[in-house]
């Protein structure tokens, strides 16, 4: 049963083998589906591109839908599974910071490797960036620590705090998906179209 | 499809954007399965910072509470999943970009504004995700995509402060792309 590194099914040496395999194919879905161009992904917030919607929130979706039916399957069980723990406001002043800097450069540190590995320079810059970012980060870490470390809630779900099951919650959460994915196409036609 | 309608289509082709999210979605829940966590990207860049600090000034570093909780005794930073799952990412990335001919050394932007302007904002932009990212514990993959897979609130708080954030700020930097 999974997860299988840690429950001894794969032996623990494989992990940095399977880690590169998972970054290739990783690497690969992301430059296919156009993320290697910042001028595709910035077309999701002019609407003249919702391919960084689509791909998202369906990536989102068929791993929550897998999740959750491997763990009725009892394939893997969710509650050994890492949840990303809550600290609310840290999460919400980091996700101010990075939606700023996602329109400004256009990537993200996912996708500004793909398109530096293509050979966009400006993706190279991003990287910079990036590095610049999180050595100031960590000099200031003294001085943002009490930001950082507050409003910890621990490892809890959206379904757990809102008290609903998480089958209904993945269930609405695809519906409200599909709608969203019809309303952008909408919004695409009206727009003006944008050549890159 | 004719002359004329080629020429008013973007140059690249690529996945259909579902099938893209098909494929993504697969590899999130596979890394789960395996490893019991999921992929992430800006781990790799926080390991080469923490080892690039570490080397150049050591006592600095294990000062610092935050390099400290990444400096490995005997092991080199470098040496944690994320770094070796970056490097894929990269020949990943290069992989598709040279079967699809994709492959070229140039900066890419609006026609609108200058490649040295388009340097200068990339820059920008990168340092505030990778601040953005630290904050929260991870970017756009590790908190957003590997936290909504597994519904943790943080995930879900993150993902939603980094769109609205990003449609709030467009407004004011769309000379740069449309």
């Amino acid at each position: 049963m999974g997860p299988l590194i840690p429950n001894g099914v794969i032996p623990p040496e494989w992990n940095f083998v399977i880690a590169i395999l998972i970054g290739i194919v990783f690497g690969f879905s992301l430059e296919a589906s156009g993320f290697s161009s910042s001028r595709k992904i910035a077309g999701v917030f002019y609407g003249y591109d919702f391919a960084v919607l689509k791909v998202f929130f369906t990536a989102a979706l068929v791993a929550m839908i897998g999740v959750y039916y491997m763990d009725y399957l009892e394939l893997v069980n969710v509650e050994e599974l890492f949840v990303l723990p809550t600290y609310t406001w840290s999460a919400i002043v980091g996700g101010i910071f990075m939606g700023f800097g996602f329109v400004v450069a256009g990537f993200c540190p996912g996708t500004t490797l793909c398109a530096a590995a293509i050979g966009k320079i400006d993706a190279m810059a991003t990287m910079v960036g990036i590095f610049i970012g999180i050595f100031m980060f960590s000099e200031l870490y003294d001085f943002i620590e009490p930001l950082f470390d507050s409003s910890y809630l621990g490892r809890i779900t959206i379904t757990d705090s809102l008290n609903i099951s998480p089958y209904w919650f993945i269930f609405l959460f695809a519906i409200l998906a599909v709608i969203t994915f019809y309303v952008v196409d909408v919004i695409r036609k009206r727009v003006k179209k944008v050549f890159y | 499809m004719n002359k004329l309608s080629k020429i008013k289509k973007n140059s690249h082709i690529y996945w259909n954007p579902y099938f893209g999210g098909l494929m993504l979605g697969l590899v999130i829940l596979f890394t789960f399965y395996v490893t019991g966590r999921g992929p992430g990207a800006s781990g790799a860049f926080k390991s080469t910072i923490v080892t690039v600090v570490d080397d150049i000034a050591p006592t600095h570093a294990e000062n610092n509470a935050y390099y400290n909780r990444f400096i490995k005794k005997g092991d080199s930073p470098m040496n944690t999943w994320l770094v070796y799952e970056a490097l894929g990412l990269l020949i990943g990335g290069f992989l598709s970009g040279a079967l699809s001919g994709r492959l070229k050394l140039y900066v890419q932007h609006s026609p609108k504004i200058t490649s040295k302007k388009r340097l200068i904002v990339a820059v920008i932009g990168g340092i505030a995700f990778g601040l953005g990212a630290q904050l929260a514990r991870g970017c756009t993959s590790g908190a957003g995509l590997s936290g909504m897979a597994v519904l943790s609130l943080g995930g879900f708080i993150t993902v939603l402060s980094i769109f609205g954030s990003g449609y709030a700020f467009a407004y004011f930097f769309r000379k740069n792309w449309i």
